[in-house]
């Protein structure tokens, strides 16, 4: 136990704020094909961090691990702390029970590319869904809530309508409001405007820009949107094969990168 | 013309005791068979996919067992098995349990092929919300994958209903069967058959009027 609170210690010490997130040796491998190897990096408590860099980097799978979308292979992760999904024990690697898994993950909230609402259910079901059966609310807090997050994201009038009903810019909004309705204290922001039309764009990053203005909660990002991860972040990681190659302020990242890589990829996307 | 081959009179002294046939085990049988397979058909999917390897190989043995035997041996070996320990049992029971056990292999399939035609997304979605597994089943997978299904297990009930007259192989006489007792007595099929027919259409027909009345409601 002694050597789980020194590493992280440690960790909590490289980083400014309290840690929201570390990361320790993570290895995922998908068959024969290594997409992150020893992966070390943390994030701290409220801070927003947008990860870039070439497809296949490992970017998404990283938030897809953090979601237990994907099965850890080696390493560690911690939220606020707590062990995700496997901890140290006498020196030896243990994967925890589903239940404990779970207690630790409702602090996370993730929005994909492709929205995923459920479409068997109106807006307002969709939201009020997990805090009737996770957090187990009660229907008229859930309502109360989910109205207050719909008039949020600009669709207060639409809480009937059902996802096959709106535009994709709204059915991602919608989704953004699903996630915050479990008041996640981190949010997984995957390429959530990736699958929109150009002109959709817009007032989804609006709502996440207000939400990074206006609370303190925890955003760990993948985007193609280089003005919206300048303008959000406190920190840019640029990834290339499962490595961290360079770690900064978005100020920095955007104008001046030390790596040869990284200002290869930047003059490709900008 | 017509008359020298179809007696009319024949036909109408068949109806009644045709139709009470048709009543007393041919929908009996149907329907309380139709709900077991529904039932069972479901657990079956939902084993399928939820259960451990160790339990899983071994149901899909026992289901794929079943699928590919026939029914009348299916009949004969399950009604011959319990007469040794119960010489009373009411046949049409036996009946309905191997109807109903043999349609819910069939259903299954249906069954996880609608479960597997939803997206990756909707399950990962649920994770997200860590939605317990038995809500997403309920709230999140089910409710769209039996509307995918839902054609297709209409399809198995109908043809359960022309399976039925297999029961005679463990001495139940459903309408078929009375039907050809009938046309023997009488020496002329055709009347008897005839009516059959059309009380099986006439059953079938408002079948397939529900099932599309409920496909309907399930659409969003």
């Amino acid at each position: 136990m002694s050597t789980d609170e020194t590493t992280q210690a440690s960790a909590a010490q490289q980083s400014e704020a309290s840690p929201g997130i570390i990361f320790e040796g993570v290895v995922k491998r998908f068959g024969d094909h290594t997409v992150l190897n020893e992966l070390n990096f943390h994030v701290g408590k409220g801070e927003r961090v947008t990860l870039i860099g070439p497809s296949g980097s490992g970017k998404t799978t990283i938030l897809r691990l953090l979601m237990t979308l994907e099965h850890l292979t080696g390493g560690y992760i911690y939220v606020d702390g707590e062990p995700l999904t496997h901890k140290k024990e006498n020196g030896k690697r243990v994967e925890l029970r589903a239940k404990q898994v779970a207690q630790t993950r409702k602090r996370i909230g993730m929005v994909f590319q492709q929205f995923n609402l459920f479409p068997n259910m109106s807006v307002m079901e969709n939201i009020i869904e997990a805090p009737i059966h996770v957090l187990g609310k009660s229907k008229e807090e859930a309502r109360g809530r989910a109205q207050q997050l719909l008039d949020q994201v600009g669709l207060g009038d639409r809480g009937d309508a059902h996802p096959t009903q709106l535009s994709g810019g709204q059915q991602q909004r919608v989704a953004i409001a699903r996630a915050l309705a479990m008041d996640p204290e981190i949010i997984l922001l995957d390429e959530v405007t990736s699958a929109l039309d150009p002109e959709l764009v817009g007032d989804v990053l609006n709502v996440l820009r207000d939400l990074a203005a206006t609370t303190d909660i925890t955003m760990l990002i993948v985007t193609h949107e280089m003005q919206f991860a300048q303008d959000v972040s406190d920190r840019v990681l640029m990834f290339d094969g499962g490595k961290i190659i360079e770690d900064a302020k978005p100020d920095v990242m955007f104008s001046n990168p030390s790596n040869e890589r990284t200002k290869e990829f930047l003059r490709a996307v900008l | 013309m017509l008359a020298a081959i179809f007696d009319w009179n024949l036909a109408v002294e068949a109806f009644p005791q045709l139709l009470v046939a048709f009543l007393k085990v041919t929908l009996l049988v149907t329907v309380v068979a139709s709900l077991l397979s529904i039932i069972l058909g479901l657990v079956w999917a939902i084993g399928l996919r939820q259960l451990p390897a160790w339990l899983g190989w071994p149901l899909r043995l026992f289901l794929d067992f079943v699928r590919m035997t026939p029914i009348p041996v299916q009949l004969l070996f399950v009604f011959y098995g319990v007469v040794v320990f119960r010489p009373r049992v009411d046949a049409l029971i036996i009946g309905v349990i191997v109807f109903g056990v043999h349609y819910s292999t069939y259903m299954a399939e249906s069954y996880r092929a609608g479960i597997e035609s939803i997206r990756s997304g909707q399950w990962e979605a649920a994770t997200a919300l860590s939605l317990p597994a038995t809500r997403t089943w309920r709230a999140v997978i089910l409710p769209q994958a039996i509307r995918n299904t839902l054609p297709s297990l209409g399809n198995w009930t109908i043809a359960m209903f022309k399976d039925t007259p297999y029961l005679i192989f463990i001495h139940v006489a459903e309408m078929v069967t009375r039907a050809r007792e009938f046309g023997g007595m009488k020496f002329s099929y055709i009347e008897s058959f005839t009516i059959a027919g059309l009380i099986f259409l006439a059953a079938s027909y408002p079948t397939a009027v529900l099932m599309r009345k409920l496909e309907k409601k399930l659409e969003y």
